[in-house]
């Protein structure tokens, strides 16, 4: 169902302002159909890349092909893409319907062609009885539907959605990520969300592009991003991790103060490493184990316990995930133990390794 | 101490009132003497005749409205709308793409434009006008300029469109704020959602910016109409005594006539066009419903 | 943020409207100054640079006169208009709510002032209060106030009221709080305001023409009883002389509270 060729195609963007370089060389496809996310704390550059998508910005080099065809060529207002705008930029001026109505107006289509468009999309995101109400007198959940009927009714080959959970509270949240997830295979289009918050890429997207500082540091599905960084910082922006650093060795890493831990990787012995730990990973028991440690605090949290432990020989308190309530107290010796199979080796903090560049296809 | 109460709802927020009292009395009795009285007494005077020697005398009626239907200050009062509108169409002209224009400055230009619409507003009155009969005379400034390119010159001064451009030159700042003002307000992201769903920057101007900025623009005008029309120092210094507008009338009731009452009748005229614009102005910016502000 | 730099796309025709219209509003101003140091007394011819009218102006008794009046005016207004308006923004942003107060106390503003003219001849007179320097200083220091109230009320949005409970807790009184906390935040705003307060009382004619009288003109009244027998070169001069005042007036203003940025 996936078409061979990629729909967007990302290749080498490079945008400079000054001295300031806010994409330094990416690269990606996002394929026909699938829901993607850019993801990556403020000032990584997935904002200008969503601007230079949408055509508010231009890079200052590379290219960007829509259906193999170069869009950096067309002009903003004739690309076949939308965005919906983390404020919404709803028209105050117009009621819903007339919003929504907007972009087909500009495509000078038959008013009735228009109006059942209108209709259709209206219901579709559920907004059939405020079609003449004034947009400043919606709820932001509303305000939310508004904006996405508006950019969904022209049909685009792209859905733009910038940090599109971000205003909205709690428990609205979680209905507007199954929504969303609803909509967009309902409606058969590709979704692009651009964010902040990795919870909200992980919980939605078939695949997400990692950016940290204008490069793209890993792109991968989100079981792979959480159980396979690549990189350091993908391991430690993406849920929580224990990091230990170390050097790599032939059969793992060595770290200092607690001695070789048994990992698979690629790196070349001797090179500058982390290791990755899930919390989750991490085994406490009051019996002796591979690793000695003392209680440091316990945080209970109704599902499971973390229990933050001081590994003798290690500067840092090691966390550890259990699903249950522990019988133990702060100040308690236990054993701590690590299965090495779910032991992730990354580079220490530096330029991007080549393999962690690589694409998986969804 | 006074123990005027300014509180909202009467009765038990005395205390507050007093509070309140050192704060508000000075000025709000400054106002009340000298502001609220004298326009309650113009009200009252144009219901009242005049006196044998000047003066009024506190007999009811309704004598000085009906002489504005006679022609000749029907007269008046027609051109004085026609002239003003002369005045406001030109200042819109101008007026809206220098706002416009202004917002789209870097914020440091931004700050210089606006200053540099600001300043001769805050000139003087009468050296603004002055200016221009340097400008108009017959031998003055734009003949000479005209002169250099063969031009005849031209009987410039003491004609009516030389009472339109001075007028326009007085008020030409009062259009240009609102209507930046309002163009300011707007949340620059409406034009790049527009733009996104395929208007192009025609269309975006047309459908977004324009009816946006129509509560500023409608206030320019109401700044620039009314006292247009009350202006009379203008169409004396430059329309030397020629034009006639309602300003000079309602000057020379008062001081040469020693007619207040009809004097009073003429300015409420304008005072009422004043406050009918206003709510006008003020119904339309309402159906503009304000959207999340820029910073949102 | 480095990332975003606001598009701003061209230009276009605007432009045209945009410098004409401060050719248009400057080439009056500039001809007068530049007339102001003509070395003869022809209007329109330039003869060469001198600075003879400038000593000319001080020397005329009849512009001296109202340039004494003025000042005594203006000052009275700024003075009252500052103490007012200064209370009755702070009253208003403390304890009131509704904007209707609000509106009321900026109304002069924007009230034409052929009204507020002939409605305070017409109250002078009633009082049979006799018109002089005194009567234009009350009437000035009406809209004064209102420009003062308007000015120091933007001000306060911007005051961080929890200075002030921090004063309280700490012992201090109400007008203990009001001077050594309130006015020093605010003293940007009143000195702008004064300033343009100032400005305004110096250059206003219509209400002046009207409560003054004819043996107490102001500077504006003077400049019009001249003009209407003829332009001098001696009032190019003046008017430079008042233009240099007004400009710094305003700059000064600007610098203190950056009112461009709240239009």
């Amino acid at each position: 169902m996936t078409s061979p060729q990629p729909l967007l195609s990302v290749r080498d963007v490079r945008t400079v302002y000054g001295d300031v370089v806010a994409l330094d060389g990416v690269s990606f496809d996002i394929l026909e159909n699938e829901f993607f996310a850019l993801l990556g704390p403020s000032g990584s550059g997935k904002t200008t890349l969503l601007r230079s998508i949408a055509g508010f910005e231009t890079p200052t080099a590379g290219e960007i092909d829509l259906d193999g065809k170069n869009l950096l060529s067309v002009p903003a207002h004739k690309r076949p893409i939308n965005l919906m705008f983390q404020s919404y930029a709803l028209f105050p001026h117009m009621s819903v319907a007339k919003n929504v109505a907007y972009g087909l107006e500009a495509e000078r289509l038959p008013k009735d062609e228009i109006a059942s468009r209108v209709d259709d999309i209206l219901a579709t995101v559920g907004l059939s009885h405020l079609a003449s109400r004034r947009t400043s007198a919606l709820s932001g959940g509303q305000r939310q539907r508004v904006a996405l009927a508006r950019a969904l009714v022209k049909r685009p080959r792209l859905l733009l959605l910038d940090e599109p959970l971000s205003a909205l509270d709690r428990k609205v949240r979680a209905e507007m990520q199954s929504e969303l997830k609803r909509l967009q295979h309902e409606v058969g289009m590709t979704f692009v969300v651009v964010t902040h918050d990795q919870e909200e890429a992980m919980s939605m997207a078939d695949r997400v592009a990692v950016l940290e500082d204008g490069r793209l540091e890993q792109l991968d599905t989100p079981v792979g991003l959480y159980s396979k960084p690549r990189t350091r910082f993908v391991a430690a922006f993406i849920g929580t991790a224990n990091l230990l650093e170390g050097r790599a060795t032939a059969g793992g890493i060595d770290v200092p103060g607690i001695g070789e831990l048994r990992a698979e990787h690629e790196l070349a012995p001797g090179d500058a490493a982390t290791a990755v730990i899930r919390p989750e990973d991490v085994t406490v028991t009051r019996e002796p184990a591979a690793l000695a440690g003392t209680v440091v605090d316990i945080f209970f949290l109704g599902g499971s316990t973390t229990v933050s432990v001081a590994v003798d020989g290690l500067a840092d308190p090691v966390r550890c995930t259990v699903h249950a309530a522990v019988g133990l107290a702060r100040g308690d010796v236990v054993g701590v133990s690590i299965a090495p199979e779910r032991i992730v080796v990354v580079p220490a903090a530096g330029p991007t390794s080549p393999a962690a560049l690589q694409e998986v296809s969804g | 101490m006074s123990s005027r109460s300014t509180a909202p709802s009467p009765g038990a927020r005395l205390r507050r009132g007093l509070a309140a009292a050192p704060f508000l009395a000075p000025g709000g009795l400054l106002l009340i003497a000298f502001v609220f009285i004298p326009i309650a007494l113009v009200t009252v005077y144009a219901f009242f005749q005049r006196g044998r020697f000047g003066g009024v005398v506190f007999d009811f009626t309704l004598d000085n409205f009906v002489r504005l239907a006679d022609p000749l200050y029907l007269g008046v009062i027609a051109q004085s709308i026609g002239v003003g509108l002369m005045v406001t169409a030109i200042a819109l002209l101008l007026g809206f793409p220098t706002a416009w224009v202004i917002t789209r400055l870097p914020a440091k230009w931004r700050t210089i434009a606006l200053i540099a619409v600001l300043l001769p507003f805050w000139t003087n009155f009468l050296i603004r006008t002055y200016a221009w009969i340097l400008l108009f005379n017959n031998a003055g400034w734009i003949n000479k300029t005209l002169g250099v390119f063969g031009i005849e010159p031209l009987d410039l001064l003491y004609s009516l469109p030389a009472v339109v451009v001075g007028l326009v030159y007085m008020y030409l700042p009062l259009m240009i704020l609102p209507i930046y003002s309002s163009l300011d307000r707007m949340d620059p992201l409406l034009g790049e959602a527009a733009t996104n769903l395929g208007s192009s920057p025609f269309r975006v101007f047309r459908t977004i910016t324009l009816p946006l900025a129509i509560p500023g623009i409608l206030t320019g005008c109401v700044f620039v109409l009314v006292p247009a029309m009350g202006n009379f120092v203008i169409p004396e210094l430059i329309g030397g005594g020629k034009t006639v507008l309602i300003g000079n009338l309602v000057r020379d009731q008062f001081l040469k006539a020693r007619d207040w009452p009809f004097g009073a009748a003429l300015t409420l005229v304008l005072t009422v066009l004043l406050l009918i614009l206003l709510a006008v102005q003020s119904r339309v910016s309402a159906r503009v419903t304000e959207g999340p502000g820029r910073r949102g | 943020m480095a990332e975003r730099v606001a598009k701003r796309g061209g230009l276009g025709i605007a432009q045209i409207p945009f410098w004409l219209t401060y050719v248009f509003l400057y080439v009056p101003i500039i001809i007068v100054v530049i007339m102001s140091f003509n070395a003869s007394d022809n209007l329109f011819v330039w003869s060469g640079f001198s600075l003879q009218w400038y000593p000319t102006v001080f020397q005329n008794s009849a512009i001296m006169e109202g340039l004494g009046n003025t000042l005594i005016v203006a000052a009275g207004a700024t003075v009252i208009a500052v103490i007012c308006g200064t209370l009755l923004a702070v009253g208003i942003q403390r304890y009131t709510r509704g904007g209707l107060i609000r509106a009321f106390a900026t109304a002069p503003a924007l009230l034409p002032d052929l009204l507020l003219a002939i409605g305070l001849l017409s109250l002078f007179a009633l009082l049979q209060f006799t018109l002089g320097l005194y009567s234009v200083m009350i009437a000035h220091s009406v809209f004064a106030t209102a420009f003062v109230t308007a000015i120091v009320l933007a001000r306060l949005a911007h005051v961080d009221p929890s200075l002030e409970e921090a004063s309280r807790d700490l012992g201090a009184g109400h007008v203990r709080t009001f001077l050594r906390v309130t006015v020093p935040q605010l003293a940007p705003g009143i000195l702008a305001g004064a300033l343009l307060a100032f400005t305004l009382s110096l250059d206003e004619f219509v209400i002046a023409f009207f409560t003054t009288a004819p043996t107490t003109p102001t500077l504006p009244i003077v400049i019009y009883s001249m003009v209407r027998f003829g332009v001098t070169p001696e009032i190019n001069a003046l008017a430079t002389i008042l233009l240099v005042v007004s400009v710094t007036a305003v700059l000064v203003a600007q610098r203190l509270t950056k009112f461009t940025e709240n239009l």
